[in-house]
């Protein structure tokens, strides 16, 4: 167990923490310059304006949901390059010869993942103290909601890398589904704002649970009943991980 | 004990061309193993079967007794691989390349260590072992995947055309370098086309064409088949027509050129009797082509005649 499963698990964390980290530029620095521009547009000049969300000041209001916005990007983004880019240079059949059980290869690109969300999230909530008092209200919830956050986000990376065939195929579901989920997640405002119809089919966007969960976790807030954000966020993380587990089995995308 | 039993392997792609029509191979521990075969002929895609990189339609495969499908890790823990394509990441150093290969292999860093050193020192890359990848030569790449699949130290040794690209000096010691393993015990099998490649370092050899095995065979019957070969004559004065040369095969291809089948059981010293005889003197002689070509080519020649 510990030779086959912890040693090439150790060594893809490590490899997968390097990677991100040798390129610091494109991977930690801008999620914290877009934050600090979030932070003067809506929060410092438009945000006064609006006056106050569900009896919180606008900044603190949105603060945890771009917090949480930049952690679901880099989890995504992190795992979709980084599989894709060992697809594409082909040494990913350096994992495939070898005799790593499937789910530990899943496993130490997720936590890749994570390990990035959560580096992300810290980079980000600091440069929001520059701006803001960040709330506490539960940091414990707040460290499960980006855990789980990570994971599900990375796992879906991981199952768009999978399916891509080209660098287009890697941009397009970011570009056209996941920034999408995010604008429309409740990050901007409370879902108790839209019509019902639309909130009926915000429900069905991952990304209201994660912000709302996180929300409450900073602010004690939310739309969403927690438990129930964290029942959604545990049914995603079981479904794709059994999804990803199946493709990497029947080798989809990788082997002819 | 057998290295690499396989039976009946099939391969068709999904843009439904057959790759491998069903070959079966026998290859004992301790061989030093030959499959040759021209473009296409489905070397590369039995290597991707035998190694988890292809998915097969059909057929079995055992390695050291060990099914790939049952008990694919354990197989898997026996074999090494070097591919034909250059398959590491662009952005990694050398070492850092083979440590996490044993990484992958479940090999401890420190051990793994000691052994890139003893690799990488021996096929003269330790020098090089904080260099990118990238930006290694092509002859360079090539032993730096060797190194990489000795990691683990594997049973046996599978190379995908280990010397395509390699200068002269390179490819010799590589050869040496792979003698030296495989008499400490590895099981080696390569694919290759070069033909004297194969003659100098193989005991065995199977030749594969268009996904079937033409030939499998060991290296001394292949070449005690080789019981004829054509010589060509260079003239000093032209003939108009060619004399009967009793016991030869001859053609005149030009007016100062004539081709020769010469057997094994010929003397040839008798053969220059019947040219003097003849009045036709010979200032050069020289092989039509390497014998081994000619055997390999009339192998696959056969092969497409029967299709
Ligand atoms: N991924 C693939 N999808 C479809 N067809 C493939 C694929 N890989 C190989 N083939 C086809 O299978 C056949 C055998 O290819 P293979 O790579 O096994 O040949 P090879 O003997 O290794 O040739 P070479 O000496 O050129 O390396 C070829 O016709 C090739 O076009
Ligand atoms: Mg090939």
């Amino acid at each position: 167990m510990y030779k086959n499963s912890l040693i090439p698990f150790i060594t893809i964390v490590i490899k997968e923490v390097c990677r991100f980290m040798r390129i610091w530029v494109q991977t930690i620095l801008p999620p914290a310059i877009s934050m600090a521009l979030y932070f003067v547009i809506f929060g410092s000049l438009i945000g006064p304006r609006i006056g106050t969300m569900n009896g919180f000041d606008y900044i603190d209001y949105i603060a945890p949901g771009i917090i949480m916005m930049s952690i679901i990007n880099n989890a995504y983004g992190n795992v979709v390059s980084s599989f894709f880019g060992a697809k594409f240079q082909r040494h990913i059949e350096e994992m495939l010869v070898a005799p790593i059980p499937n789910f530990v290869i899943l496993a130490g690109y997720v936590t890749g993942g994570v390990v990035r969300g959560f580096l992300v999230g810290a980079v980000v909530a600091i440069v929001a103290l520059f701006f803001t008092d960040l709330k506490l209200h539960s940091l414990s919830i707040m460290i499960v909601v980006v855990f789980m956050t990570s994971i599900v986000f990375s796992l879906a990376g991981l199952i768009n890398a999978i399916f891509a065939e080209k660098f287009d195929d890697i941009s397009i579901i970011p570009t056209f589904v996941l920034t999408p989920l995010i604008y429309l997640g409740g990050v901007f405002y409370s879902i108790n704002l839209l019509p019902a119809f639309w909130q009926t089919v915000s429900a069905f966007n991952p990304i209201l649970y994660v912000v709302n969960a996180f929300r409450y976790g900073m602010l004690g807030e939310s739309d969403i009943n927690i438990t129930h954000a964290f029942i959604m966020l545990l049914v995603f993380s079981i479904v794709l991980f059994g999804i990803s587990l199946q493709l990497l089995n029947k080798g989809v995308g990788i082997k002819s | 004990m057998s290295a690499l039993v396989i039976k009946n392997l099939k391969k068709t792609y999904r843009n439904k061309l057959t790759a491998l029509k069903g070959i079966n191979l026998h290859i004992n521990q301790g061989d030093f193993f030959a499959l040759l075969g021209p473009n296409g002929a489905g070397k590369s895609t039995a290597i991707g079967i035998i190694c988890g990189l292809v998915n097969k339609t059909s057929g079995t495969i055992e390695v050291f007794g060990h099914d790939i499908d049952t008990a694919t890790n354990v197989a898997k823990s026996c074999i090494g691989i070097v591919p034909q394509e250059i398959n590491f990441s662009q952005f990694e150093t050398c070492l850092s390349i083979v440590l996490n290969q044993g990484g992958y292999y479940g090999i401890h860093r420190k051990v793994a260590m000691q052994r890139a050193e003893k690799y990488l020192v021996k096929l003269g890359l330790w020098d090089k072992r904080h260099e990118y990848s990238r930006d290694l030569s092509g002859g360079m790449k090539r032993r730096l995947m060797i190194a990489r699949a000795l990691i683990h130290e594997p049973k046996m040794l599978i190379l995908d055309e280990p010397t395509a690209g390699v200068d002269v000096e390179l490819r010799r010691s590589t050869w040496r370098f792979l003698i030296d393993i495989n008499q400490q015990g590895t099981t080696i099998v390569l694919t290759t086309h070069y033909l004297e490649e194969a003659e100098s370092l193989c005991k065995n050899i199977a030749i594969i064409d268009k996904g079937e095995i033409v030939k499998d065979t060991s290296m001394k019957q292949l070449l005690s088949n080789l019981n004829k070969e054509t010589f060509i004559f260079d003239l000093i004065e032209p003939i108009k027509t060619l004399p009967e040369l009793t016991g030869f095969k001859a053609k005149l291809i030009d007016f100062s050129t004539i081709e020769i089948e010469i057997k094994r059981e010929n003397n040839i010293n008798a053969l220059f009797k019947i040219l003097s005889s003849h009045g036709i003197n010979v200032c050069s002689m020289r092989n039509k082509s390497n014998r081994l070509e000619e055997l390999f080519l009339n192998l696959l020649d056969n092969n497409s005649k029967t299709d």
